[in-house]
C-alpha cells in the first residue's frame, strides 16, 4: 500500500529543537521535573525535520519497533491524539520512554537526518505525544472485556514485566504482576528521581494496564511469599521473571559501614520510594550533610548526586575513568553539570575515615591514569600510588553497579545462573520449563528499553508456547 | 492490605497484634520477620513473626511502641486494614536436636524469642529460657513461654520478680562453660553483646538475632549491613541471625543510632498537610 502524500514539505535543515528546561538555579532546589517538554510550535518544526524515509532505520533501531515515522507524521499534521494511538500499537509507556530511554543509542542514533545534521528529537516528540494524550486521559478510559485465556504470572513490576503484561493481555491472557515492594515500577519507582520521571506519569501509564485488566499484587516476594512451584499449582501456566538487578555492589574499602555512607540503592530508595526529600512530612529520614561525594559514573551516580545537590549539599562525582567513559544518559550528565555538580575524573576512593561517633568525615582518594584497554574495550584505570589525598566529606554514596537480585534464585536451585544472572535460551526460557526471564536479572545492569525488549520477546515466546501458534501478527 | 483481627496490650507500651496473612501463615518459620507499613503514609519497619493461626489464617506480632511508626502500628484497631505487610523475610533460625539449649531475651525480645524457643523444643532439645524485664509488670508471654520450654527463669532490673539483675548476670548465676551447647539471644544490643562476651570461650554456639535499620528487607539497599567475622553481611537476607561471637556489636550500635535526632523530630512533627484540616 502506497503511503498517502505528505501534507507538508520536510525540512531537516531546521535546527533540532532544544528541550525547554527549568532554570538550573531553580531546579537545583526542587523536586519538580527538569525537562518541560516541547511546545506545540516546537513539535511542528521538529516533526517536519523528519524525512519520512521509505525505509525508516529509526523504527528498526527502536527495540520496541514503535512506528516512529508514522507517529511523527501525525504530530507534523497536528494530529496529536492520533500520534499517541500509533505509539500505543507497540507501547503504552511513551511518557516513561520519552523521558528515560537512552534514545541516543537507539532510534536517534539510527535516524538518517543525523548523518548530515542533528537527528530528529524522537524521544522528546514521543514524550510530547504522551503528555498530550495524558491531558486528555478521560478519552482513554475505555472499558475492556475481562481476559479469559490462560493465567500468566510476571514477577517484578519493572519495565520488563510491564511491557510483557501489555502484550499478553492484548492476547487475552489473564496476567498477574507480583511485586516485592509496596509500589509498582521497579527502578522507575525506587531508582529514577521524580525530577526526571514524575510519579504521576508512571502511575498513569501503569493505570492503563490496570484498566485493561492486568492484576497487580504488591508486597509479594516470589521465593519467599510463595515459591514458583506454588504459583504453578495455583494455575499459572507460565511465569516470567523480571526481578531486575537490585543487589548493590559494595566498594570493599575500609570504613564503608560508617554512618553517612550509602549505596546508591539505599540513598535513592529512601528519597524516591520513601520520599525522604519531604522529611519530616514524610517519616523516612536520610542523612545529607554539607559535602557529598558520589562514587561512580552511571545513571545511579548522576541521580544520587543531583538529589544530594538538591538537598543542599555541595556535591562531587568521583569517577575512576574520564568524562567520555561516563555511562549515564548524555542529557543527565549535562543537567548535572548545569546544576553545579563537580566532577573529579580519574580518581577512586581507597578508604573512609570516621569521627568518634562513627560518622564518616574523610574520604581518601587516589588518582588514576588510563592504561591498556580491558575486556570492555575501554582503557582500564591504573592507580598512581603517590597521589593519595584526603577530602573532608559527610555523605558518601557508592554508585558502582548492581548484580541480579538473588532472593528467588537462592530458593529455586532449578534455575541455572551464571554470576548471579539467570540463563535463558533463545526463546527467553530458563532452565525451568514454562519459566522465562528477561531484563536486568538476565543482563546484569542494563537499560529500560532493553528490559522492555526482553519482556516483549518473552511474552511472544509464552504466547507461542501456550497457544501452539508459532508466529502471531 | 491486611486486616487486623485482634489486639491485646501485654505490658506498658507493648502490644500484640494478630493480622490476617494467609500466605505468610502457611510458610513462615521461627526466626523470620515481616516488613510493615501500618498506614499509607508510614515508613517501612521490620517486626518478628511471633506466632500464627492456621484456622484464622493469621500471624501475630508483638510491638514495642517506641517511635513514630510503631506507635502508628499499635494504633490500629481490630477490623482496621494494615496498609502493607510483606514476608516472610530473612532466614529461619538455626535448629539442632538433642542438645542443651539456652534461649535468652530481654524486653520485647522475649516475644521474638518465643517461636525460636518453641522450635528448639519441638526439634528435641532441652530448652532453658532466660528472660529479662524492667520489673514484674513488664513481663510478657510468661504462660506461653512456660508451656514452650523446659525451664523458664525471669530476671528483673528492680528485683520485683525472679532474679534481681539482668539476663547475662542470671546466666552467669545458673550456668558455666559446659552447661549449654547451643544458644539463641535476642534483645537490646548491649544485652546481646554482653551475652556474647560472657560466653566467649564457653563450649557454646551462640546465635544472635540482629536488629539493624532496614528499609526494603529484600537485599536491595544494603542499609541493614552488619559486620560478622570481618565480612559485610546484609542482615535482611543473610540473617537476621548470626554467630554472636563474630558480630561487631559496636558498629551495629553506631549504625542504629544514625537517625536518632531525626526519629525524634519525626515523632514530634505534625504533618503540615494534616494540620490544615483541623
Ligand atoms: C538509579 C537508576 C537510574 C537509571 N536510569 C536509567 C535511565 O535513565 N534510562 C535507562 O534506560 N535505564 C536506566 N537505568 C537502568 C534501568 O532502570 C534498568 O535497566 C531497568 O529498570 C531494568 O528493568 P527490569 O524490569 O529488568 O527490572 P527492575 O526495574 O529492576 O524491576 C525489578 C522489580 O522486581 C522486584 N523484585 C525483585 N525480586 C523480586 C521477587 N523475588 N518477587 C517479586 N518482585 C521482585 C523489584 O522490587 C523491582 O521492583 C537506571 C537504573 C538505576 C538503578
Ligand atoms: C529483624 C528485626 C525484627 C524486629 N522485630 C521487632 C519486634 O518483633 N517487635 C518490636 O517491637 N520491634 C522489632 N524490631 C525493631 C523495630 O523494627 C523498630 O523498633 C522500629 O523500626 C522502630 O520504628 P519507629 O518509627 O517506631 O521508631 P524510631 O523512633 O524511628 O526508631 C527507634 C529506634 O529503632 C530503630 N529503628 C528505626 N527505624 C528502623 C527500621 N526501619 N528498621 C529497624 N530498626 C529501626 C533504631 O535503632 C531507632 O533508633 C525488629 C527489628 C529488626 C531489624
Ligand atoms: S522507546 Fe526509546 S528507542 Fe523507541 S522510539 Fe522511544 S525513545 Fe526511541
Ligand atoms: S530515520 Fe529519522 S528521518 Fe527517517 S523516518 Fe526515522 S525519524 Fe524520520
Ligand atoms: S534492608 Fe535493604 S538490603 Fe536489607
Ligand atoms: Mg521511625
Amino acid at each position: 500500500m502506497a503511503a498517502p502524500p505528505l501534507k507538508y514539505k520536510p525540512n531537516p535543515k531546521a535546527p533540532r529543537q532544544a528541550l525547554p528546561l527549568l532554570d538550573a538555579q531553580v531546579r537545583a532546589r526542587t523536586a519538580e521535573e527538569v525537562a518541560l517538554g516541547f511546545t506545540p510550535e516546537q513539535v511542528s518544526v521538529e516533526a517536519q525535520r523528519c524525512l519520512q524515509c521509505a525505509k525508516p532505520t529509526c523504527v528498526e533501531a527502536c527495540p520496541l519497533h514503535i512506528d516512529i515515522k508514522r507517529f511523527i507524521a501525525r504530530l507534523a499534521e497536528n494530529e496529536f491524539q492520533a500520534a499517541h494511538d500509533v505509539i500505543s500499537e507497540q507501547s503504552p509507556f511513551p511518557g516513561v520512554c520519552g523521558r528515560v530511554c537512552q534514545h541516543e543509542l537507539f532510534c536517534e542514533d539510527a535516524c538518517i537526518v543525523g548523518r548530515k545534521w542533528d537527528p530528529v528529537a524522537i524521544g522528546s516528540l514521543e514524550r510530547f505525544a504522551a503528555d498530550h494524550a495524558r491531558l486528555r486521559m478521560q478519552e482513554l478510559a475505555t472499558s475492556y472485556p475481562k481476559p479469559t485465556g490462560p493465567k500468566v504470572a510476571l514477577v517484578g513490576s519493572g519495565p520488563a514485566s510491564l511491557i510483557a503484561a501489555y502484550d499478553l493481555i492484548r492476547w487475552n491472557y489473564q496476567v498477574t504482576i507480583f511485586e516485592a515492594l509496596h509500589k509498582l515500577g521497579g527502578v522507575l519507582a525506587y531508582g529514577i528521581p521524580n525530577f526526571r520521571l514524575p510519579r504521576e506519569i508512571l502511575r498513569e501509564e501503569i493505570a492503563r494496564l490496570q484498566n485493561m485488566g492486568v492484576e497487580f499484587v504488591v508486597d509479594f516476594i516470589a521465593g519467599k511469599t510463595a515459591s514458583l512451584a506454588e504459583l504453578m499449582e495455583e494455575g499459572y501456566q507460565a511465569i516470567f521473571i523480571g526481578t531486575g538487578a537490585g543487589l548493590p555492589h559494595m566498594m570493599g574499602i575500609p570504613g564503608e559501614n560508617l554512618v553517612g555512607v550509602y549505596t546508591a540503592n539505599e540513598f535513592l530508595t529512601r528519597i524516591n520510594l520513601m520520599e525522604a526529600f519531604k522529611f519530616p512530612d514524610a517519616p523516612t529520614p536520610v542523612r545529607v550533610g554539607k559535602r557529598t561525594i558520589v562514587v561512580g559514573g552511571g545513571n545511579s551516580a548522576m541521580d544520587a548526586a543531583r538529589w544530594a545537590n538538591r538537598m543542599g549539599s555541595e556535591t562531587t562525582i568521583l569517577y575512576r575513568r574520564g568524562r567520555v567513559e561516563l555511562k549515564a544518559r548524555l542529557e543527565e550528565i549535562e543537567h548535572a553539570e548545569e546544576e553545579g555538580i563537580k566532577f573529579e575524573f580519574l580518581a577512586a576512593p581507597v578508604a573512609l575515615y570516621g569521627d568518634e561517633n562513627g560518622y564518616v568525615k574523610e574520604i581518601e582518594c587516589i588518582r588514576m591514569e588510563l592504561g591498556e584497554p580491558d575486556e570492555s574495550g575501554r582503557r582500564a584505570p591504573v592507580p598512581i600510588e603517590s597521589s593519595r589525598h584526603r577530602i573532608a566529606v559527610d555523605t558518601v554514596v557508592a554508585a558502582i553497579g548492581q548484580a541480579p537480585n538473588p532472593t528467588l534464585q537462592k530458593v529455586t536451585p532449578q534455575l541455572i545462573t551464571r554470576r548471579g544472572r539467570i540463563l535463558i535460551d533463545e526463546h527467553g526460557e530458563t532452565s525451568m520449563a514454562h519459566v522465562y526471564a528477561g531484563g536486568d536479572v538476565v543482563r546484569g545492569g542494563s537499560t529500560v528499553i532493553l528490559a522492555m525488549k526482553d519482556g516483549r520477546a518473552a511474552a511472544q515466546a509464552i504466547h507461542n508456547a501456550l497457544s501452539g501458534t508459532p508466529e502471531v501478527q | 492490605m491486611n486486616r487486623v483481627l485482634a489486639k491485646r496490650e501485654l505490658a506498658p507500651l507493648v502490644t500484640l497484634l494478630e493480622v490476617e496473612a494467609p500466605r505468610i501463615q502457611r510458610r513462615w518459620k521461627a526466626g523470620q520477620f515481616i516488613i510493615i507499613r501500618p498506614l499509607e503514609t508510614s515508613e517501612r519497619i521490620p517486626l518478628t513473626i511471633v506466632d500464627s493461626n492456621a484456622e484464622r489464617q493469621s500471624i501475630t506480632m508483638v510491638i514495642q511502641a517506641i517511635g513514630k511508626t510503631t506507635k502508628e502500628a499499635v494504633s490500629l484497631e481490630p477490623e482496621a486494614l494494615m496498609c502493607d505487610l510483606v514476608g516472610p523475610l530473612g532466614e529461619p533460625a538455626t535448629m539442632s536436636k538433642g542438645k542443651n539449649v539456652v534461649c535468652m531475651a530481654g524486653g520485647v525480645g522475649v516475644a521474638e524469642l518465643l517461636p525460636v524457643a518453641k522450635a528448639f523444643h519441638q526439634a528435641g532439645n532441652r530448652v532453658t529460657a532466660l528472660c529479662g524485664a524492667r520489673s514484674e509488670n513488664y513481663r510478657i508471654l510468661d504462660a506461653e513461654l512456660k508451656e514452650a520450654v523446659d525451664e523458664l527463669h525471669w530476671a528483673t532490673d528492680d528485683g520485683s520478680f525472679g532474679f534481681h539483675g539482668n539476663v547475662v548476670q542470671l546466666l552467669n548465676s545458673l550456668a558455666g562453660p559446659d552447661t549449654f551447647q547451643e544458644g539463641h539471644v535476642i534483645g537490646p544490643i548491649p544485652m546481646m553483646k554482653a551475652a556474647a562476651e560472657a560466653t566467649r570461650g564457653w563450649g557454646l554456639k551462640l546465635h544472635a538475632s540482629l536488629n539493624p535499620v532496614m528499609i526494603d528487607g529484600t537485599g536491595m539497599c544494603g542499609g541493614c549491613r552488619v559486620t560478622v567475622g570481618h565480612e559485610v553481611k546484609f542482615a535482611c537476607v543473610d540473617g537476621p541471625e548470626f554467630d554472636a561471637h563474630l558480630v561487631d556489636f559496636d558498629e551495629l550500635t553506631r549504625r542504629n543510632r544514625a537517625y536518632r535526632e531525626m526519629e525524634q523530630e519525626s515523632l514530634n512533627h505534625k504533618c503540615r498537610v494534616g494540620l490544615d484540616i483541623h
